[in-house]
C-alpha cells in the first residue's frame, strides 16, 4: 500500500496537533454527531437490523474463505459479459495497468468516481506523473483536490472544511482546472454545489474514459455495483466510452440474491438514509447502452497478507460504511489526518497496519489510536470486531511475531520504543505464576502507598505523561478476604 | 508467473489454517438468512401509500393518477408547468402517453452526442419496478427506459410507475424481478449531496426534478 501520507508523524503527535485546532474540532463534532443521531433512526427502521447485520458478516466470511474460487468465476463472469480482467499484485502494477489502459484510448484526461482503492494506490499522482489529468467528480474529493488537500473521511472526505473554506477555495482554484466559480459566489451549500455542478459538466460531457471503483462485485453474474448520492458516479458509469473499474479483491459478494443483505445495510450505515438517491449497476458492456469497453482491475496491495492473519482477517469484511468513524470519540476529537492513511478512523486503525505492514512509525501507532471502548464494533454493519483487531495488532507491534508480508511468512522484531512495556509485561507475567512474591509486592505498595510519585519514573514517564496512574488501595483484595472471612487461603 | 497466479497463489497459503471445502456446496447453509423479506405486513394499497411517503420524504414530487387515459393529461401538465422546448422519450415508451404533450419530442439516437441531450430540458420514461420501504424507482434499460444516459442528463426526469403492478415492498423482492444482465439505476429521490457541512442540497449532477406518476392499472 503506497498511500502513507508522506512524512506523515505517528498518530499521537498527530492528534495531539489536530486537537489544538478549535475550527477542526467544531466542523468534526458537528457532522459525526448529525450523521450518527441521524443513522441511529434509520436503523430502527428495520426490525431485523441484527439478522441483516449478521446475514453480512456471515455472506463475507464465506467468501473471505473461498475467496480464490469466487474471483475465478468472477473473472469468468466479466470475461463472458464483454469485460477484459487484470490482476495487481500491488499498487504500483495497478497504477502501471490503468495507466496503460488510458493510453490505449489516445486520451490524457480521465473523470473519476469517488474511489477509495484508487486512492489507496495513489492513482492519481501516478496519472498525472505520466501526463494524464484525474479529475474527481464526488463534491467532497473535487474540494479536497482543490485545496491541495487530504481527504480525512472515508464517506465525506471534506468533513473537516467549513462552508466558509469551500467558498474560498472554489473562488480560488476553480479557474485553473476549467470553468472558474461564479462571480460573488456565497457560502450557501446550495450555492456552492452549483458551482461544481457547472464546473464538472463540462467535463462529464467530453469524457471518454472514466475511472471508478466498486462498492460490490457478484461472482456469480460479474455484475458491479458502485452506490453514490450526487449523479457524478452515474456520469462517470454512463457517459465514457471506457470505463476502468480499480476494485480490491475483498470486494466480492458470491450471487445476485447476496445484495438484498447490503443494499439495506450500507446505505442506512453510510449516509443514514434508506436508500441512497443513486445504484448503477452493470456487468461487462451492454449494446450500445454506457462504455463500450470495460476493464476491471483487481488489487491485492496487502489484502492477501491480511486474509493471512486468522484474527486480522475480519477487516477485509469491511463495506467501507464509515460509521465506525462517525461514532469514535478519538476520530470526533482527532480528525481523519491524524490517520496518515486514506482509511482514517477505527477502521482505517485496523486497516492501515495491516494492508501496509507495522514497519513504520505511523503504522506502528495506530492500534493505539483508540480507547477500546467497543462504539465501533457495535455500529459495524459486518460486525467486525474492531477492538479485537487493535489488541491483537498492540500484541504484534509490542511483541512482534509470525506474520505474512506480500505473500512470505516473516517473523517481525518487536517496535521499537515498548521496552518499558515489555519489561513490565514481563515483570507481571513472572508475578502472576509466583503468587507469594506477588502478595508481598501488593503488601508492600499498600504501606507505602503515601510515597508513591503522580508519574512514573525513567522510561515509565512517556505513559505516565497521559494517564494517571491508578491508586493503590490500603489493602490488598486477598488480605481484605482473609481478614474478613477468616479461614486461611488454601491452594497456592 | 503471472500476477493472477501470484494473488490466487496467496489467497491459498493464507487460508491454508482450516479446511475449506467446496464454496458452492457450503454456500446454501454458510449464511442464516432469517432477515425478513418485507417488514411489516400491509394490503397492496398501504404498500403503494408507503411508496408514495417515502418517495415524497426523499424530495420527489409525486402524482397520483387514476387510469391511462388520464396520464396523458397529467403529463402535459407537468411539462407545461417546467416549459422545456425539447422533451427526451425512449423509442419504447407507450405513444398515447405523449399525446398531449406540447415540447418537440425527440429521441436518443446513436450519433447524439452528451452535448446534444444536455440541451434537452426533461425526460419522461417508465420504470422496471418500484420498492415502497426505500422509496425507490429502477430503470433497467428496457424500451420504455432507454439508455442510462437518458434520465442522467436532463434536468426533469418524470417516470411513470404502473401501480401496483409494478410495487414491490422490499430490497430483496425488487432484486429478485430483476435482470443482473440488464445496466440498472436505482433512483432514489433527485440527486442530492451532503458533503458541505452535512446539508442536503438536492440537484449536482444528475436531474435536480424528479417527478414520479403513480398511475393505476386495471
Amino acid at each position: 500500500m503506497s498511500g502513507t501520507f508522506v512524512g506523515m508523524p505517528a498518530f499521537p503527535k498527530a492528534a495531539h496537533e489536530a486537537v489544538g485546532n478549535t475550527t477542526l474540532r467544531a466542523n468534526l463534532k458537528h457532522a459525526t454527531h448529525t450523521i450518527r443521531d441521524k443513522r441511529a433512526k434509520a436503523v430502527a427502521e428495520l426490525d431485523d437490523w441484527a439478522l441483516l447485520r449478521e446475514a453480512g458478516k456471515q455472506i463475507k466470511d464465506h467468501t473471505l474463505r473461498h475467496l480464490d474460487t469466487y474471483l475465478v468465476q468472477l473473472e469468468e463472469a466479466v470475461t463472458a459479459a464483454g469485460g477484459t480482467v487484470h490482476w495487481a499484485a500491488d499498487a504500483d502494477e495497478a497504477n502501471r495497468i490503468v495507466t496503460r489502459l488510458v493510453k490505449e484510448t489516445g486520451e490524457s484526461e480521465v473523470v473519476k468516481v469517488k474511489s477509495m482503492a484508487t486512492q489507496e494506490i495513489g492513482l492519481n499522482e501516478a496519472l498525472e506523473a505520466e501526463g494524464i489529468h484525474a479529475y474527481e467528480t464526488d463534491l467532497a474529493e473535487l474540494i479536497v483536490q482543490l485545496g491541495h488537500d487530504r481527504p480525512s473521511h472515508i464517506l465525506v472526505p471534506a468533513i473537516h472544511r467549513n462552508r466558509g473554506e469551500i467558498r474560498d477555495i472554489f473562488t480560488k482554484e476553480m479557474g485553473a482546472w476549467g470553468r472558474p466559480a461564479p462571480e460573488g459566489l456565497t457560502d450557501t451549500p446550495a450555492e456552492l454545489a452549483e458551482a461544481a455542478r457547472l464546473h464538472l459538466r463540462e467535463k462529464f460531457l467530453r469524457a471518454k474514459v472514466g475511472i471508478s471503483g466498486a462498492n460490490f462485485m457478484v461472482a456469480e453474474t460479474g455484475t458491479l455495483v458502485v452506490v453514490e448520492s450526487e449523479g457524478n458516479g452515474r456520469m462517470c458509469l454512463t457517459l465514457p466510452e471506457t470505463l476502468i473499474s480499480v476494485v480490491g479483491i475483498e470486494k466480492i459478494v458470491p450471487t445476485w440474491r447476496d445484495l438484498e443483505v447490503f443494499l439495506q445495510t450500507l446505505p442506512r450505515s453510510s449516509t443514514a438514509e434508506r436508500m441512497n438517491p443513486y445504484t448503477s449497476m452493470w456487468t461487462g458492456t451492454s449494446d450500445s447502452d454506457g462504455p463500450q469497453a470495460f476493464h476491471l482491475v483487481l488489487i491485492d496491495n496487502g489484502r492477501t497478507d491480511t486474509l493471512a492473519d486468522e484474527v486480522g482477517r475480519q477487516a477485509l469484511r469491511c463495506i467501507r460504511c464509515s460509521a465506525c468513524l462517525n461514532v469514535c470519540p478519538v476520530y470526533e476529537r482527532a480528525g481523519g489526518h491524524a490517520y496518515g492513511s486514506v482509511y482514517p478512523g477505527p477502521i482505517g486503525a485496523i486497516l492501515s497496519p495491516q494492508l501496509r505492514g507495522t514497519a513504520s512509525e505511523i503504522d506502528a501507532s495506530l492500534p493505539y489510536a483508540s480507547s477500546l471502548c467497543g462504539a465501533c464494533y457495535e455500529v459495524c454493519p459486518v460486525a467486525i470486531d474492531i477492538p479485537e483487531v487493535l489488541v491483537h495488532l498492540r500484541e504484534r507491534v509490542v511483541q512482534g511475531g509470525p506474520a505474512t508480508r506480500q505473500g512470505n511468512k516473516v517473523v517481525l522484531k518487536p517496535a521499537k520504543g515498548h521496552a518499558a512495556e515489555r519489561a513490565a509485561m514481563r515483570t507481571a507475567g513472572w508475578a502472576f505464576v509466583h503468587p507469594g512474591a506477588l502478595r508481598a509486592g501488593q503488601r508492600l505498595a499498600s504501606r507505602t502507598r503515601r510515597f508513591h510519585p503522580r508519574t512514573l519514573p525513567g522510561p515509565g514517564r512517556a505513559w505516565s505523561a497521559t494517564r494517571d496512574l491508578p491508586q493503590v488501595p490500603a489493602e490488598s483484595f486477598r488480605d481484605w478476604w482473609q481478614r474478613t472471612h477468616g479461614t486461611k487461603e488454601s491452594g497456592k | 508467473m503471472s500476477s493472477r497466479d501470484i494473488i490466487l497463489g496467496r489467497v491459498r497459503r493464507a487460508l491454508g489454517d482450516a479446511p475449506r471445502g467446496d464454496a458452492q456446496a457450503s454456500y446454501e447453509t454458510a449464511v442464516d438468512r432469517g432477515y425478513r423479506r418485507e417488514h411489516g405486513s400491509r394490503t397492496t394499497e398501504e404498500t403503494v401509500d408507503l411508496l408514495a411517503e417515502n418517495l415524497a420524504d426523499y424530495r420527489a414530487i409525486v402524482h397520483r393518477c387514476q387510469d391511462e387515459e388520464e396520464l396523458p393529461y397529467l403529463i402535459m401538465r407537468l411539462l407545461a408547468a417546467r416549459g422545456p422546448r425539447y422533451v427526451l422519450v425512449p423509442p419504447g415508451l407507450p405513444p398515447e402517453w405523449m399525446s398531449a404533450a406540447d415540447p418537440t419530442r425527440v429521441h436518443d439516437r446513436a450519433v447524439s452526442t452528451t452535448h446534444d441531450l444536455d440541451a434537452v430540458g426533461s425526460v419522461v420514461t417508465g420504470c422496471a419496478v418500484a420498492v415502497a420501504e426505500t422509496g425507490t424507482i429502477v430503470l433497467d434499460g428496457s424500451p420504455d427506459q432507454g439508455r442510462r444516459r437518458i434520465t442522467l442528463i436532463p434536468d426533469h426526469h418524470i417516470c411513470v410507475v404502473r401501480v401496483p403492478d409494478q410495487v414491490v415492498s422490499s430490497v430483496p423482492q425488487a432484486l429478485e424481478r430483476l435482470d443482473p444482465r440488464r445496466p440498472l439505476t436505482w433512483i432514489s429521490g433527485p440527486s442530492a449531496t451532503s458533503d458541505i457541512e452535512l446539508d442536503r442540497v438536492e440537484g449536482v449532477h444528475g436531474p435536480r426534478t424528479l417527478e414520479v406518476v403513480l398511475v393505476s392499472g386495471e
